[in-house]
């Protein structure tokens, strides 16, 4: 293979890694369920997506033609990791995860309904 | 006013779809990796069976005013706000000291109640690292938002709201 390629190959597979390892530190690290949430949607935006054109870039010189599956791949996580990611913060809101944290805005507050 | 009903692309009863059955026949070929004769049939047939069935379901068809804008939208804001935000975000995550952030809820009040327009939005705000978007309010009057280091919160709603519901609602003309 040639050389620009592997280059091209490593710097993406790195910079991929780089991301989710930063992603499940901040998820290590940060102190209420809220801002945990915001790791895994790193990972799958910068994290998966580097290692993606990675292997796009690899499969396209070393099997036959272009491959295209990566770009489905990036597709279908950007479609559910949102999803996910928008039903954990909302089933953490309807448990009051947030009490003694953050302060919650008032239409939020309408919504999980009265303290008990 | 509902951004669905006229689209540019007349739909029938056999064809109810015509978007959709196009991205499907285009991911069908991704998904075999081979542009043949056989699988271009296939996917037609997968393409126009699949809308038909499933029509029930969603009977509306999205109306994309300005399809131009939404690649312009999604190829140069989005690509680069995730880019410029996950580095911003990562900056966060290993700052040495991890108490000086700003973990809050911020509201944005909504300008349209179209529910694909703002399921684009919510997941597009999630996305961009730094916000993660936690609840729509009943009334779909206003979505909840946790930011992870909002400084200001008047100006991250402005942000928001200038940057991604502006184009969209553009885009969907509503």
């Amino acid at each position: 293979m040639i050389f620009v390629i592997e280059l091209l190959v490593s710097f993406f597979l790195v910079v991929g890694a780089f991301f989710a390892l930063a992603g499940s530190i901040g998820s290590f690290r940060l102190p209420d369920f809220f801002s945990r949430l915001h790791g895994p949607t790193k990972s799958t935006t910068l994290g998966v997506g580097g290692m993606a054109i990675a292997s796009a870039i690899y499969f396209s010189f070393h099997g036959e033609g272009i491959s295209f599956h990566e770009v489905l791949i990036t597709l279908f996580l950007f479609i559910t990791a949102p999803v996910s990611a928008h039903f954990l913060a909302k089933a953490a809101l309807h448990q009051r995860l947030h009490e003694n944290k953050a302060a919650l805005p008032p239409a939020c507050e309408k919504e999980t309904g009265p303290h008990e | 006013m509902p951004a669905y009903q006229k689209s540019p692309i007349p739909g029938n009863r056999w064809l109810p779809h015509p978007l959709m059955t196009l991205v499907l026949v285009i991911i069908w070929l991704f998904l075999v990796n081979t542009v043949t004769f056989g699988h271009l049939l296939l996917g037609t047939l997968l393409g126009i069976a699949i809308p038909w069935f499933t029509n029930r379901f969603w009977p509306e068809r999205p109306k994309i005013a300005k399809p131009f804008l939404l690649f312009r939208f999604f190829f140069i804001t989005f690509v680069t706000d995730v880019i410029v935000a996950n580095i911003t975000v990562v900056r966060l995550f290993l700052q040495p000291d991890i108490s000086r952030l700003r973990p809050r809820f911020i509201e944005i009040p909504l300008d349209t109640q179209d529910p694909m327009v703002i399921t684009i939005l919510a997941s597009v705000i999630s996305l961009t690292p730094g916000t993660v978007s936690a609840e729509v309010s009943e009334d779909r009057q206003t979505l909840i938002v946790h930011g992870l280091d909002v400084a200001d919160e008047k100006l991250a709603v402005q942000t928001i709201k200038t940057r991604y519901e502006a184009p969209l609602k553009e885009i969907f003309s509503c």
